[in-house]
């Protein structure tokens, strides 16, 4: 492998239904960082059928090219073809970097993918950055710049690992969502678009879709919520989020929930924070009758600003509660509401 | 049918994690378990044993000590129990286990591959998809249900605002869910036959068709720079008040943020 053949930042730009997904957007704007570090260029690949009029979405945050691979047997996300794509593309146009979100698709696509061209792949970073491997000099081996540095969290959110593939290319990672910064749209602007197709004849490894069913929620992306009002099973029923429910309208935010809620069946998965949920960083979060397993920390201690509220004094999430109080939710929780509620009639 | 249970012994993350100097994981050092999602997978091959008559087989990599996880699911009704051990497969990356994995289970005959979606250790949910690449078979990842229907497979895949019914012909993956199942407690008559079940032993001779240059940390593309113990960003204040004081607190605090 001659790894100086390979050069850019390709990031895998995520569409469901031909509605680009936020991940992507996330991953040119992390992409440009890297690319501005090592003086390339960002090149978003966009997979799927008929997508083609979503290019310009993809240059209005940032992409300098993009690479459209249009068939009809990408329409929905299988395994097969979109590998299939991706590879193509890698073996093609040969990316220094390629990232793809860590999300169910793409902590899928992503292993496939460097399964077949051989290549390493960090899953769920949370942090990347341009340096030298190994990162202070080693007697006997090599340290070369412009490496790839993939740091993430690993065992349970216990520790963190710095990963890099200094011999392989692409250098591969998926990336948690939620986690990197876009950067500011810009209506109007263009880029390079280059159509391309592998050709995709279906064999073995194509399964068959028979039906697609979505959740029918009407729900808005926690993710994107400014106040989060999140509860877990101390809440105790599914009927008593309506106290959650009435502090978030009053405060303008948004309800979501731990594991232990999605699991007893009060709120759907798409409401759930933590590892196996979403990563949020609001400005105000309320951890509610949670007691802070680390796999939910992982997924909401960087917001701003943490406030719990526990009735377990030991709980562990007043570790990393900004304010915790240790009382009794359903006192604590209407007699908030009302209090808010006055303050904002008082303006 | 014959369906092989890819399972792992996971270090209990509730528990500390110690690290050798090298920066990989020193596994002798903690307490272990049965990777919840794989223990999943392996009950949903019980199930399927039960439902349509099969043949579960167990495999893992690991340490020698590993063959525990292998009784366990002998214990719990699996047929066999293969454990991959060698000190050249050690410091591997999913690149590499998956590589040792395959070669593995070239040797076996199966229709149906299942592997829990991630380990509690790595996280990676890579390691499913990559065996069902090196095999040249297709991969259904997050199972949340998995029926069989003549020589395919029916799974409902699961994803964040949907799922997919999707039907593949077997041979074929699957990585396997937590939320699949509520996996079965082990027998006390399961338990005794497991101790005295004879575990098969593997070593790196015993793979086919592998690459040396795949195996171990030698054949791992990923390398460690760092590791260390997550910082956490510490406790704030922590009060105990009644309720009416509570709110004044909070709405003072909330204030003072200028969140209202």
């Amino acid at each position: 492998m001659n790894l100086a053949e390979y050069k850019g930042v390709y990031v895998f730009a995520q569409q469901v239904d031909n509605v680009i997904n936020s991940i992507a957007f996330e991953l040119i704007g992390k992409g440009k960082d890297l690319a501005e570090a090592l003086g390339t260029e960002v090149t978003a690949v966009l997979v799927g059928s008929d997508v083609k009029g979503l290019a310009d979405e993809l240059a209005a945050y940032g992409a300098d090219k993009v690479i459209v691979v249009d068939d009809p047997e990408l329409k929905e996300y299988r395994t097969e073809p979109y590998a299939h794509a991706l590879s193509s593309v890698i073996e093609k146009f040969k990316p220094e970097i390629f990232l793809v979100g860590a999300t169910a698709i793409g902590r899928d696509l992503g292993p496939r993918v460097s399964a077949r061209i051989h290549t390493g792949l960090t899953a769920d970073c949370t942090q990347l950055e341009i340096g030298d491997f190994p990162i202070n000099p080693v007697p006997g081996k090599e340290q070369k710049p412009n490496q790839l540095l993939m740091t993430r969290p690993a065992f349970g959110g216990n520790t963190i690992a710095t990963i890099a593939c200094p011999d392989f290319r692409p250098q591969m990672a998926t990336v948690r969502p939620g986690v990197m910064q876009k950067r500011e749209k810009v209506e109007g602007a263009k880029a390079e678009v280059i159509e391309f197709n592998p050709g995709f004849t279906p064999d073995h490894k194509y399964v068959e879709i028979m039906e697609v069913v979505k959740a029918v929620s009407d729900v808005v992306d926690i993710m994107d919520a400014k106040i989060l009002v999140s509860g877990g099973r101390g809440v105790g029923s599914a009927e008593n989020f309506k106290l959650l429910e009435d502090l978030a309208e009053v405060l303008g935010g948004q309800v979501s929930c731990s594991r232990a809620v999605v699991d007893a069946g009060w709120k759907v998965k798409d409401l759930q924070v933590g590892q196996t949920g979403k990563t949020v960083r609001p400005n105000l979060y309320f951890a509610v009758g949670i007691s802070g397993a680390i796999q939910h920390l992982a997924g909401m201690e960087e917001s701003d600003i943490i406030i719990a509220i526990n009735k377990d004094e030991t709980a562990p999430i007043f570790d990393v509660a900004d304010y915790g109080i240790v009382g009794d939710l359903n006192k604590i929780l209407p007699a908030l509401t009302e209090k808010l509620k006055a303050e904002k009639a008082a303006k | 049918m014959k369906i092989v249970v890819c399972i792992k012994q996971v270090p209990d993350t509730k528990g500390g994690v110690k690290f050798n100097p090298d920066g990989t994981l020193d596994r002798a050092a903690m307490m272990t378990i049965m990777n919840p999602d794989d223990k999943a997978g392996l009950e949903a091959a019980l199930r399927l044993k039960e439902q349509y008559g099969a043949e579960v087989t167990v495999i893992t990599m690991g340490l020698p000590k590993a063959e525990d996880v292998l009784r366990e699911a002998l214990a719990m009704g699996a047929d066999k129990g293969i454990l991959v051990t060698d000190r050249v497969l050690g410091g591997a990356d999913t690149w590499a286990t998956s590589q040792t994995l395959a070669g593995a289970i070239r040797n076996l005959e199966y229709d149906l591959i299942i592997t829990g979606r991630q380990a509690i250790d790595g996280d990676t949910a890579q390691v499913g998809p990559q065996i069902s690449e090196h095999l040249d078979i297709p991969v259904i990842s997050y199972a949340q249900k998995i029926q069989i229907e003549g020589d395919s497979v029916i799974v409902e895949r699961q994803y964040d605002d949907r799922y997919h019914v999707l039907k593949a012909k077997m041979p074929c993956l699957i990585t396997a869910l937590a939320e699949l199942n509520e996996p079965r407690y082990m027998t006390p008559g399961g338990i005794f036959d497991a101790c005295k079940a004879e575990i098969t032993v593997w070593g790196r001779a015993d793979l086919k068709d592998v690459e040396d240059s795949n195996l171990g940390l030698k054949g791992s593309p990923t390398q460690i720079a760092k590791a260390s113990d997550k910082v956490r960003k510490g406790a704030g204040e922590k009060v105990t008040l009644d309720a009416s004081e509570s709110v004044d607190y909070i709405v003072g605090k909330l204030k003072e943020k200028h969140v209202i």
